[in-house]
């Protein structure tokens, strides 16, 4: 019967096969400094929806007088999906850019290794909102500097000054369209990540 | 007759919306039973039990196991059964405490996490 295919007997526990490793990257930014091109340039992209409850964030933002049923809002989204022979899957979330969706970032921030923060350097302060929430989470990050044709070109050190970042922090010139860029951006991110866990543990030791 | 054509598209216009609320298929459910949790990256794979008498999966339930006969991380699921994430957290934790399906793997310290750190920063390297 049909009806009774999926019960779970065509499953057998042996069937496990390997089981994947996974790792999460956010990619932030303020909105149109090309996160969704970044994402694109170097993953495959496939759609994800939630419609989540309404949390007390969206309350005030979403306008729910004389809609009372209204107890859910809809957030559809994309992520990039990059699947390596290690049966590694990396996996790159852009965070939403509006207000109403800030309660998606905690969700979202969970288990991820790092984040990117991409910035134009006409709109620098366009990327601060990103900042502050990875300083305050705790979330380690590397900013992209999307360099715009037509865009001012600055030395890194002069946007580490202009986004008051640490020294540590790396800052990277990208073209968000090329995928040796990209590419260039996240190994930055995860050798950072990296060094900063060995200092952590050396810490920890002493 | 299937709600699929050839090219594997769905009949239904996305553009027209869900035909059923999102949360009808959970009736109105919002959170998983027994407390679980599960992470957007986390692995799951359907256990191969049957259900328990008690227990009648539902159309989206079945969809869901036939969709984790592998060890399958949530975020591929919920991009491929398309339904909303809270959605399917619900069912997960339907068919988790019916014990028919598990959580294989969850990301708890990535940061620190040199092994995974590598592997990823090897994977990068060798695109």
């Amino acid at each position: 019967m049909d009806s009774n295919r999926f019960d779970g007997a065509l499953a057998p526990a042996g069937a496990a096969g390997n089981v994947p490793s996974t790792a999460k990257i956010l990619i932030s930014g303020g909105f149109g400094v090309g996160k969704t091109t970044l994402v694109g340039a170097i993953s495959e992209i496939r759609p994800l929806r939630t419609e989540e409850p309404m949390s007390d964030r969206s309350i005030g933002i979403d306008d729910t007088q004389g809609v009372s049923a209204k107890t859910t809002t809809t957030v559809a989204m994309d992520f990039g999906r990059i699947s390596f022979p290690s049966q590694l899957v990396l996996y790159l979330f852009g965070t939403p850019g509006q207000e109403r969706f800030w309660f998606m970032w905690d969700e979202l921030a969970i288990g991820a290794i790092g984040a990117v923060v991409l910035a134009d350097t006409r709109r620098v302060a366009d990327c601060f909102a990103s900042i502050d929430y990875f300083e305050r989470s705790g979330m380690p990050f590397a900013v992209a500097v999307n360099c715009f044709d037509g865009a001012p070109r600055f030395e890194p050190d002069d946007i580490r000054i202009a986004l008051s970042l640490g020294s540590d922090v790396p800052i990277v010139l990208c073209d968000a369209r090329q995928r040796d860029s990209v590419k260039k951006v996240l190994v930055s991110l995860v050798r950072y990540v990296m060094s900063m866990s060995r200092t952590g543990s050396r810490i920890g030791i002493g | 007759m299937t709600a699929r054509d050839r090219s594997g598209d769905r009949w239904l216009d996305r553009e027209a919306g869900p035909v059923v609320r999102p949360y009808a298929v959970t009736k109105g459910r919002t959170l998983p039973s027994g407390g679980a949790s599960f992470g957007l990256i986390d692995v799951v794979i359907a256990t191969g039990d049957r259900a328990p008498e008690h227990f009648r999966p539902g159309p989206e339930h079945r969809q869901i196991l036939s969709l984790c006969l592998r060890p399958t991380p949530i975020v591929d699921l919920t991009s491929e059964i398309d339904l909303p994430l809270g959605v399917v957290r619900v069912l997960l934790g339907d068919l988790a405490s019916e014990g028919m399906l598990r959580v294989l793997s969850t990301q708890k310290q990535p940061m620190t996490d040199q092994r995974l750190l590598r592997m990823v920063l090897d994977g990068l390297e060798s695109l």
